[in-house]
């Protein structure tokens, strides 16, 4: 089906539409800036560069970015092996009750964070688990799994499934044909699958709040923060260092992925 | 002669449904074996068992006389080259050609060597830089017949290596595989649907249906001679004769095959056979006629260069004398 040019109405619509989802980011961008630190008054009465030497100098930032940045990497970590793990097997295998396997792995992402969060508060109290950077990072590995799983399921079936026989039947056992065949195929999607996760894990609230304890990571100073009257504008500097960690991850993962079509159908 | 590869009552089921169905076979060593038969005849299974990536549900397979039944592809010494080639896509055509040795630990210097060597046995020397993604579809080939070389198999398996092919280059690639075949002396076994190029190629054919092997022998013994109705029509496309036909033609009351280019056309006055000719198909190198007698039609060849009779014509039919050939079985 073929359509016209959009009308000049539909333009505004859709010009009107990207502004308000996207002005806001500059909004935050610009309150770094101000001179006034009590209220966010528009406009803001005046410029500075202060705020970026204030929060450097903060020493309550330090141990949230420090918790935030460990947490992301962990659960990242632990998201590559155990995805990649489950997507060479729900990829090649085929079993009984595979589709609702499939299903639970990817339950994590579908669920509310409140559930995710509560089930696992509950679970840990019975294990008597108590809270610590582990909880947070089992917690975040729940969701970081299946980003990373659904990346690598997606090019596991793109790559023709004779290039793992002729492997085989080129001598090369399971382990080798892991390593020298499936990986280097595979290498980009992991890649783009870790970003992805690392950006999720890195601005979490929801699920960390519930298994986090006494500790506050990045976002939850941000939030507690916010409340407090003095120095507003140190808030605004942190998130556009949220923005930056997160988003740039984001980014390489687009283009890693969509450069990725070559590599995986060049064998056909 | 020993033989290379031997299967014993094999058979493989895919639940309900016998790809393979109590198959007896015997390739002997050195020599160019076609596995023959229309898609989801068990040509290909039979690969596969072979290769190993096919476990036989009853039987004993055989290579060089030990039982492999259970031993997995990867310890295997065969080698396959597949039928859309799985070339890696990561790796250059020379690592692609040198994986086997890799894989076995043989150092870099000497793997590489021995890749470059494959390269030039298969004509695509200064080609090892490039990816698989670079070459036409005949490089690709060629490249898969190197990497599965490298290994030196004493058994290696085909698996439609030219149907991605066309028809010039095909034909190119039937001569080479055939004179590779002979200078190697490794025992080649190759599965086609492509009657024509197990023929050609093959010193062995066995014509497979329905999971079993229909006939077994060498191509003139096959095409000249066919066991059964579906081998005559299936090899090279024979008349095949109900025992009243072949009865009335001249011989006994039996299922016979009858070759189209055995029968030559003639002016009607000149034959006590006669008919009239019902449809013309044009081959190129001949006619195939459809000729309506009073007992059944039959298909003749007419080769080009000979007077062309037209539709509705009356004519009269000369069989060659050792034309009829009664099958075994009906």
């Amino acid at each position: 089906m073929r359509f016209d040019r959009p009308s000049f109405g539909l333009k505004l619509a859709a010009i009107g539409g990207l502004a308000f989802l996207h002005l806001p980011i500059l909004l935050i961008f610009l309150y770094a800036f101000t001179t006034e630190e009590r209220t966010y008054a528009f406009p803001p009465p005046g410029l500075t560069t202060q705020w970026f030497a204030v929060a450097w100098n903060r020493a309550d930032i330090w141990p949230p970015l420090y918790l935030s940045l460990r947490v992301a990497a962990i659960s990242t970590a632990l998201a590559m092996v155990l995805g990649t793990l489950v997507a060479g097997a729900m990829a090649q295998a085929r079993f009984f009750g595979r589709e609702q396997i499939s299903l639970l792995i990817i339950l994590p992402i579908a669920l509310p964070g409140v559930i995710t969060g509560m089930s696992l508060r509950s679970a840990f109290a019975i294990m008597e688990i108590p809270f610590s950077t582990w909880t947070i990072v089992l917690g975040h590995a729940t969701f970081c799994i299946v980003i990373v799983y659904n990346n690598a399921v997606a090019r596991l079936r793109r790559l023709s499934g004779a290039i793992t026989e002729a492997s085989a039947d080129l001598g090369a056992n399971a382990f080798q044909t892991f390593r020298h065949v499936l990986l280097p195929n595979l290498g980009s999607a992991l890649l783009a699958g870790g970003m992805l996760a690392f950006a999720l894990s890195f601005d979490e609230v929801i699920v960390t709040t519930f298994t986090a304890g006494q500790q506050s990571t990045l976002p939850i100073w941000m939030l507690n923060e916010l409340v407090r009257p003095r120095q507003r504008p140190v808030t605004n500097v942190v998130a556009m260092v949220v923005f930056v960690v997160t988003f740039v991850p984001i980014l390489l993962a687009y283009y890693l992925t969509r450069g990725g079509a070559d590599t995986a159908g060049g064998g056909k | 002669m020993t033989s290379a590869v031997e299967f014993l009552n094999v058979s493989r089921h895919f639940g309900a449904v016998a790809a393979v169905d109590g198959v007896d076979l015997t390739i002997a060593e050195g020599s160019f074996f076609a596995m023959l038969g229309p898609s989801g005849s068990g040509k290909t299974t039979c690969l596969r068992l072979i290769s190993g990536f096919e476990k036989p549900s009853g039987g004993e397979i055989r290579i060089f006389g030990a039982e492999v039944g259970r031993v997995p592809p990867h310890l295997r010494n065969v080698n396959t080259v597949f039928q859309d080639y799985a070339l890696f896509p990561h790796m250059s055509v020379l690592d692609n050609v040198a994986y086997g040795l890799m894989v076995k630990g043989v150092g870099r210097r000497e793997r590489l060597r021995r890749a470059e060597e494959m390269l030039a046995l298969v004509k695509l020397e200064g080609y090892g830089a490039r990816k698989p993604a670079q070459l036409s579809g005949g490089q690709r080939q060629r490249v898969a017949l190197a990497r599965a070389l490298v290994n030196e198999p004493r058994v290696l398996l085909l698996d439609e290596p030219l149907g991605a092919l066309d028809l010039k280059l095909r034909e190119a690639m039937q001569d080479e595989l055939k004179a590779l075949q002979q200078r190697l002396g490794i025992t080649f076994v190759f599965v086609t649907h492509d009657q024509h190029e197990a023929l050609s190629m093959a010193d062995t054919v066995a014509v497979f249906n329905q999971g079993k092997i229909a006939q077994v022998g060498r191509p003139t013994d096959v095409y000249a001679r066919p066991r059964t109705r579906f081998v005559a029509d299936f090899v090279g496309s024979s008349n095949v004769l109900e025992p009243a036909m072949t009865k009335a033609l001249g011989g006994p009351e039996a299922w016979a095959s009858l070759r189209p280019e055995a029968v030559r056309l003639v002016p009607w006055n000149k034959s006590d056979l006669r008919g009239s000719v019902t449809a013309l198909r044009y081959l190129g190198s001949a006619m195939r006629v459809t000729v309506i007698l009073p007992f059944g039609t039959l298909s003749v060849l007419v080769p080009a260069g000979m007077p062309m009779p037209q539709m509705g014509d009356s004519v009269g039919l000369i069989l060659a004398s050792n034309g009829l050939h009664v099958m075994e079985e009906a």
